[in-house]
């Protein structure tokens, strides 16, 4: 048979260490930590909403940009919560979650030879797809011990005359991280007089404990150059509906349109009217759901701590991204060993960039006793390799 | 209070110092705020759910309607004084609706839980009549699913389907 051709980006994607681990976290009895998605049913309401448009026999396409009442409503909050103000019908688009929001946004913006930076530890998809447009990712190490924040420092250090993007991502998956709104203010210093666009993937951003979110898009001069990324599945609990969306100006809106409209004609209408109830009604969800995800955070930590694994207070998300290299293991074995020894699965840290080597990631997404027991288990785990030394 | 009293609605062997750190406040003051909620009376007791039907010897439990006559002045406090003080009996609620009082009780066979009935409850005076239904299957008990198979996290499963 004649040999079948493929993408040459694609064999540029470096493997990921997550697939590799994933492979080992098979067996069914892993009492796993490992979910990056709510462990909340999506709110009934929203789910009755998306009944009613089936009933309605409202399952036709809907414009590209998605349906101007949910662009409203998506406006509407951004500046209620967030004082972000965009235009509905043309500074917004809706996309089939917050990761066709990025894989339309690189594609729109980028060119073979520009560099994107990306803040490491790192959300795992940005590098393959930046690499699928045909561009370079160039990451910037951040640390737990100033909270894992982009420096002005270190992002001045990266730029080079190839810097076309900075991706930014706080709250982080998968440190935790935020960045308040002075700290984007001596970020937007460096990168105002630069034509350095910025996506700010914001998809955390209801998931903050105790720090208001803040976006660089508030920042003076920083609107119009940069694509605020958000989306339903963190906030709402609606990981499986697919919904996210791009703000920004007129201009950069058009061409991500034209992409998006021609890949994917338009999101899913049924989850965009599940999105119009969530937006509309769905404040106390958010609300009831952070107050728990708050409570086992403190938990984690506290027990993290104690056992010997010290942990930056995560201010977003729902992850903890403890330093583990008191084990004297490397993140891939020390994982390795305690899903063998424990059954319990967390991900390496060096699945988000060489950054993340001795760091693990622990995802609170859980019960209460489910997260209890797995710390049980870390905590006897933790002293073998104690009474080992 | 309100928080402590919903974390352990949900799971009462939760340590002062868990109780503490997750609600940010210090041990002692959780120790406080625990103490003050018994001595309130508020906190009445810490129980264990059991899945009965998992045991060897699984007791066999009925609710029964009673309908009563009211007494002057006392209203149905007398009789409910004088079914709560019976040992087989597990709850005892006074309903709005067609009966008075739902009785809960629990005995080691069918047989033990009619005698019970007819010669224990049925008996009282002011007791006009009694409908006993034996409970057959236990769903869910104070908010804990009991089937294990149906607690599995959906998106575990999700991947495998």
């Amino acid at each position: 048979m004649s040999p079948i051709h493929f993408n040459e980006r694609l064999a540029k994607i470096p493997e990921g260490v997550l697939h590799k681990y994933l492979d080992l976290a098979t067996d069914p009895t892993i009492l796993s930590l490992s979910v990056g998605e709510p462990d909340f049913p999506t709110p009934f309401h929203i789910r009755q909403a998306a009944i009613d448009s089936i009933t309605a026999g409202k399952t036709f396409y809907t414009p590209s940009r998605g349906l101007l009442s949910l662009r409203k409503e998506i406006s509407a909050i951004l500046s209620r919560k967030h004082q972000l103000d965009y235009d509905p019908a043309t500074e917004i688009i809706v996309t089939i979650g917050a990761s066709e929001a990025l894989e339309a946004s690189f594609i729109t913006l980028l060119n073979p030879g520009d560099e994107v930076i990306i803040i490491t530890p790192a959300y795992i998809t940005y590098a393959p797809i930046i690499i699928m447009a045909g561009a370079t990712p160039v990451p910037v190490v951040t640390t737990a011990a100033n909270g894992f924040k982009l420096t002005p420092e270190a992002l001045e250090a990266a730029i080079t005359d190839k810097t076309r993007l900075l991706v930014l991502n706080y709250p982080s998956n998968p440190t935790g991280g935020v960045m308040t709104h002075e700290d984007y203010e001596k970020i937007a210093t460096i990168l105002r007089d630069k034509d350095i666009a910025v996506i700010s993937d914001e998809i955390y951003s209801e998931l903050t404990y105790g720090v208001k979110h803040a976006s660089i898009a508030q920042c003076e001069g920083m609107r119009d150059k940069t694509l605020v990324i958000n989306g339903f599945s963190k906030a709402y609990a609606m990981t499986g509906w697919r919904l996210g969306f791009v703000c920004s100006s007129p201009e950069i809106i058009r061409n991500i349109s034209t992409y998006h409209s021609n890949a994917m004609l338009c999101p899913q209408t049924i989850s965009q009217f599940a999105g119009i109830e969530a937006l509309k009604n769905g404040d106390e969800d958010i609300e009831h759901m952070r107050g728990e995800y708050d409570m086992r955070r403190r938990l984690v930590i506290d027990r993290l701590n104690a056992m010997g694994l010290p942990c930056a207070t995560p201010l977003g998300a729902f992850y903890a991204f403890p330093d583990i290299r008191s084990s004297g293991l490397s993140s891939m074995d020390f994982c390795s060993a305690l899903l063998s020894s424990k059954k319990v699965a967390v991900i390496p840290g060096n699945a988000f960039g060489a950054a993340g080597e001795g760091y693990v990631r622990f995802s609170y997404s859980y019960s209460l006793a489910h997260i209890q027991e797995a710390l049980d288990r870390l905590e006897a785990f933790m002293n073998e390799i104690k009474s080992k030394k | 209070m309100e928080k402590i009293l919903n974390l352990l609605r949900n799971n009462a062997r939760l340590s002062n110092r868990e109780l503490a750190v997750m609600l940010g406040i210090t041990e002692e003051q959780a120790a406080q705020q625990v103490k003050a909620l018994e001595k309130a009376g508020i906190i009445k007791g810490y129980l264990t759910v059991i899945n009965e039907a998992k045991i060897e010897n699984a007791p066999v439990f009925a609710m029964i309607e009673l309908k009563v006559v009211p007494m002057k002045e006392l209203g149905f406090q007398d009789i409910a004084n004088r079914v709560i003080a019976l040992e087989a009996v597990d709850s005892v609620y006074l309903m709005a609706g067609d009966y008075d009082l739902a009785v809960f009780v629990k005995g080691k066979t069918m047989q033990e839980v009619a005698t019970f009935v007819a010669k224990r409850l049925a008996t009282l005076d002011s007791v006009l009549s009694t409908n006993t239904h034996f409970i057959l299957n236990k769903y869910k008990e104070d908010g804990i699913v009991l089937d294990d198979g149906s607690t599995q996290d959906i998106r575990s499963t999700l991947k495998s389907e």
